[in-house]
């Protein structure tokens, strides 16, 4: 067996999902390969040869890739495609976006957000936001397979010495190009690799609210911020902070769920957490059900108390 | 243009999803099945571009079960001009319905395809995707934001970190995520006119599509489930369990 990975990074930093989707792939079993496929990413892809269990590096450079869209990816790792028996990318925006591409190119099923390998040709994911696990068996020559990052603990950072080649990128479909880009500002640490994430809900009822109460506690936690779908919605922060189902699926030492209630689409993302704090008004809060430590409480006072006691 | 939307009948988001007893599949007998949310939200939008004269015809597309014209007569009822439904018992997986799905975009020669991101029982977050590649075409997921020019669109979509636009060549496919819009109820007497819309019949084999799935379902079981922990009387008492039980902090 012999299995490409396809790194996470933005140029210039690997994601630290990629070391977690390495290590689903040594539970599958056999040689490793890695690419890094981006523009102007050699860099990304000489630390790379250092991660643990990393036979080769493969290096895809090109001014289009980073910008041309998932069509232009899909064509690249489609184009390496033949040489393996397992192709595994996270379950991040990212792979979810070209993946399912490279899946029917192949004409193979593609198994989605895996959280176990039970062998090497049977995997199993969580379906209905989490409430049922389905294992299931593949039989495609190719396994398409992206991987839920937080159900497997990262490989080491150091360790390997991978060889490193370079491969071509595929020419530019001309289908997509990204004509504008707005990132959040990103002091603080990413949402689904931070220890500590402090998650908003609608309880907090305001964007003023919610960074006045929330930000000086995840100040002192150096913790990532999230929220609920309706915090998101009703606009007190970005899209992307958003934990759930149809959100992020985060898996932190510590979430401290802060007004929200705890509705199983939210639960789909955070329920894998080791040590879960729910701050609530509310004593029946479906939330408290999977919470470790339960708080009922207001939390205008609550959140200011706790954070001038830390 | 004409715009393609395809939707999908699931469990209702409300309804928790417990396994069968035998962990053959997903207990659904009895319970409220509806249309897939983010497929009322690639309608809505369908809709809209409708309303605006951007698009001329609404077509939607459902595949499975007879039960699924129910969810057609809902897309129907919102605005959708005419429906199709491809019949069939088998358990479709994410390629079967992306090759169901070419074959009508090659015989409908729509200008563009609005699905949801991710149909949420199976999760699988593939469908789209899988028809652009097949097509060709060019796509735009996770879509919060669509602007329609005659041969290109602008798609503002939600990515890690943030935002971003692409400007696409039309034919595409888009998938909506869920901040696109909010939509609309159908309305009484709409849903009476929808009764008197067309709605095709097809089986996948009148489409010469082979539906045959190379994923088997081994099993569905619970998850490993997570113990409940208890209440803390205040922010002392908190503090002092996560220092020296939890030992998070
Ligand atoms: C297709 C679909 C996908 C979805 N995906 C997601 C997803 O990915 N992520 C997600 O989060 N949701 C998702 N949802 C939405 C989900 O169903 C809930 O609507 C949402 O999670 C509710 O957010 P909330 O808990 O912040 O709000 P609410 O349910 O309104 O809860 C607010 C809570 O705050 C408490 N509160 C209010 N004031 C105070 C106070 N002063 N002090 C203390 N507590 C207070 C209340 O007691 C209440 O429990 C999805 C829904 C659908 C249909
Ligand atoms: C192992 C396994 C076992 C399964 N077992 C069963 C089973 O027992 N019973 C059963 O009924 N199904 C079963 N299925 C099928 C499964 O529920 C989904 O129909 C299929 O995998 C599509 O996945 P998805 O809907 O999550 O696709 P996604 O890619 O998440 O769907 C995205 C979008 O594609 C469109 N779309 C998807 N499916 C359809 C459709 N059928 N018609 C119209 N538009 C659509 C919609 O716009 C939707 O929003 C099984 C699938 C697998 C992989």
């Amino acid at each position: 067996m012999t299995i490409l990975v396809v790194a996470e990074h933005d140029n210039q930093h690997l994601k630290a999902a990629t070391r977690h989707v390495l290590a689903a792939a040594q539970a599958i079993g056999g040689e490793i390969h890695l690419l890094v496929a981006g523009q102007h990413c050699a860099a990304v892809a000489e630390s790379a040869r250092a991660l643990s269990g990393v036979g080769c590096v493969l290096l895809a450079e090109s001014d289009v890739l980073d910008s041309a869209g998932a069509e232009c990816m899909a064509d690249l790792v489609l184009s390496l495609a033949r040489n393996y028996t397992h192709l595994l990318a996270a379950a991040s925006a990212s792979g979810k976006n070209w993946m399912p591409r490279v899946a029917a190119l192949l004409d193979v099923a593609q198994v989605s957000d895996i959280v176990r390998v039970d062998a090497p040709d049977t995997f199993t994911r969580p379906i209905y936001a989490g409430s049922v696990w389905a294992t299931v068996h593949s039989e495609d020559a190719i396994k398409v397979i992206t991987v839920r990052a937080t159900a497997f603990e990262a490989v080491a950072e150091t360790g390997g010495s991978a060889r490193l080649e370079k491969v071509d990128a595929a020419p530019d479909t001309g289908l997509s190009r990204r004509i504008h880009l707005a990132l959040n500002d990103s002091s603080r640490p990413e949402l689904e690799s931070a220890r500590v994430v402090v998650s908003g809900g609608r309880g907090l009822g305001s964007a003023e609210r919610f960074s006045a109460l929330l930000e000086p506690l995840a100040d002192k936690l150096n913790a990532a911020l999230g929220a609920s779908r309706a915090a998101v919605d009703s606009g007190y922060v970005p899209n992307d902070y958003q934990v759930g189902q149809t959100g992020k699926i985060v898996a932190p030492d510590l979430y401290i769920a802060v007004g929200i209630s705890g509705a199983i689409q939210h639960l789909a993302g955070m329920k894998a957490s080791r040590v879960i704090v729910a701050i609530n008004k509310d004593p029946d809060a479906p939330i408290f059900a999977v919470a470790d430590y339960g708080l009922v409480g207001d939390l205008n006072q609550v959140v200011p108390a706790l954070t001038s006691a830390l | 243009m004409k715009v393609l939307v395809p939707v999908k009948r699931v469990l209702d988001y409300n309804i928790k999803a417990r396994p069968k007893a035998d962990g053959s599949g997903v207990e659904l007998s009895g319970l409220k099945m509806s249309m897939n949310p983010f497929d009322e939200i690639a309608m809505e939008a369908a809709i809209r571009f409708k309303e605006a004269g951007q698009a001329s015809e609404i077509i939607a597309i459902s595949c499975g079960t007879q039960a699924c014209q129910e969810t057609l007569r809902t897309a129907l009822a919102l605005g959708a001009d005419r429906a199709i439904l491809v019949e069939t018992d088998e358990a479709l997986q994410p390629l079967a319905v992306a090759k169901l799905l070419k074959v009508l975009v090659l015989r409908e020669q729509p200008g563009l395809v609005i699905c949801g991101k991710q149909a949420i029982d199976d999760d699988a977050n593939q469908t789209g995707q899988m028809l652009a590649a097949l097509l060709g075409w060019a796509q735009a997921t996770f879509a919060s934001r669509i602007e329609l020019g005659s041969d290109r669109a602008s798609v503002t979509r939600e990515i890690d970190g943030g935002l971003e636009t692409l400007s696409i060549t039309l034919p595409a496919v888009i998938t909506t995520d869920l901040r696109l819009n909010e939509p609309r109820y159908a309305t009484l007497p709409n849903i009476m006119k929808a009764k008197k819309k067309p709605l095709e019949t097809l089986t996948p084999a009148d489409l010469g599509v082979d539906v045959t799935s190379r994923l088997t379902l081994l099993k569905v079981a619970e998850p490993p489930a997570r113990q409940g922990g208890i209440k803390v009387n205040d922010v002392a008492e908190l503090l002092d369990k996560l220092k020296n039980e939890a030992k998070v902090i």
